[in-house]
């Protein structure tokens, strides 16, 4: 698994699963529609995200399509990192 | 597709049925349940707490209603002065209770202001501010903006980190929360019981503070969809200032609609949103009530459901362990 994948992964589990038994998201699994993140749960991602990979990220990349599952992300931060 | 074409029809109202159906289920609660004399409503000077008043008026009678209005510092003058010309109006006794000192005491302000300034630092004396949601209609993720205007009148809109955001949310919140202390220190001094306000779309979606606007003994128009509220409050004979007023949160500094801070779409919209949603149509129906896409009326349920989850512990009881 990638450094992003797993540690993306890593802090889903340790914020949002809290060990309560459910089951880890798959790569190509919706954060929303396993009701894994909610729009609070987002922005805690968001921060996370900034703060970790070193970038700022915009309004109009708010978007599932580049934080709704874990390839998604790991594709996103790729792209912010290859832009940076 | 469904025979009956979805659109403002869909809400229409006995409002004399209703009004009869209310009256009696308001007496019966007090007796057998609530065990209390009469009724304390807190009047904002908005249309849902106008409506509850009057109700409770026309269930009990003028004397057996205490009204309150709670302004602080932030309100807006108008909705004192509706909420005084309401009591007049209904000819019930009320008091006017400035709760501003007791969320300054609190750090209401300060803790507020405290935050804004970490995102605006030129944020002070005489500046304005509100959050807006943005993101969700579009098709992205829900995220909040703040705005803020300075005393100069120039306004700039920043999107919120979610610390920041969480602390706004919350040091405003001891406003729901302190008018609710004082509904309930007059309930306990008259014996009543305390009347919460909300109207269907607000329940159902939770926008309210949970031991804030939340909290209450009854809540008699919680069925009703705001659009209903209206035509109630018409039915009622309420004075025209408040069948005209336009819902606001009266919270933050700048003038903020509902729709701005927390629903996806104007009132109007929603209730026919909720009500197609309720009543099993499709996105597609609900897009051309709407004039909308079926992927933006899809989008509209999309984000009813997840309000839906995200706030249904507002409303719910502790959680305990099972025997």
């Amino acid at each position: 698994m990638s450094t992003i994948k797993a540690d993306v992964r890593r802090y889903i589990e340790e914020n949002f699963l809290l060990g309560a038994g459910a089951v880890s998201p798959g790569d190509d699994d919706s954060f929303l529609e396993h009701q894994v993140l909610d729009s609070t749960g987002f922005l805690e991602l968001v921060a996370h995200l900034e703060e970790t990979f070193g970038f700022k990220i915009g309004d109009d990349e708010m978007v599932p399509e580049n934080l709704d599952s874990l390839n998604a992300i790991e594709a996103f931060v790729q792209r912010k990192q290859g832009a940076a | 597709m469904s025979a009956v074409p979805l659109g403002p029809e869909s809400l229409k109202l006995d409002c004399e049925a209703e009004l009869q159906r209310i009256s009696q289920w308001i007496p019966q609660v007090l007796t057998q349940k609530l065990r209390r004399r009469g009724l304390v409503v807190a009047i904002s000077g908005g249309i849902d707490s106008s409506v509850c008043a009057a109700l409770s008026v026309r269930a009990l009678g003028a004397k057996k209603v205490f009204g309150l209005l709670l302004p602080e510092r932030d309100s807006s003058g108008f909705s004192t002065e509706r909420g005084r010309q309401l009591a007049e109006h209904l000819g019930i006794e009320y008091q006017v209770h400035d709760i501003a000192p007791a969320l300054d005491a609190l750090g209401c302000y300060q803790q507020r202001d405290e935050a804004i300034r970490r995102v605006v630092p030129a944020y002070g004396e005489g500046w304005k501010n509100k959050i807006v949601i943005a993101g969700g209609v579009e098709g992205g993720i829900n995220f909040f903006k703040l705005v803020v205007q300075s005393p100069d009148g120039e306004q700039q809109s920043v999107r919120l980190p979610l610390r920041e955001y969480l602390q706004i949310v919350a040091a405003t919140n001891f406003k729901q929360r302190v008018r609710k202390t004082m509904d309930y220190y007059h309930a306990d001094r008259l014996n009543y019981a305390v009347v919460g306000t909300p109207n269907r779309l607000e329940y159902d979606q939770g926008f309210f503070v949970k031991n804030g606007d939340g909290s209450a003994d009854l809540k008699p128009i919680a069925h009703l969809y705001k659009t209903q509220v209206y035509a109630m409050a018409r039915h009622l004979g309420l004075p025209d200032a408040i069948c005209n007023a336009v819902p606001t949160t009266d919270t933050y500094t700048l003038p903020q609609g509902q729709d701005e801070f927390y629903f996806a779409l104007p009132y109007a919209q929603m209730d026919i949103a909720l009500w197609a949603l309720e009543h099993g149509r499709s996105a597609e129906e609900l897009a051309l009530a709407l004039k909308m896409t079926p992927a933006q009326a899809q989008r509209v349920y999309d984000d009813i459901r997840a309000k839906r989850r995200a706030t249904e512990y507002l409303a719910a009881a502790p959680e305990l362990i099972p025997d």
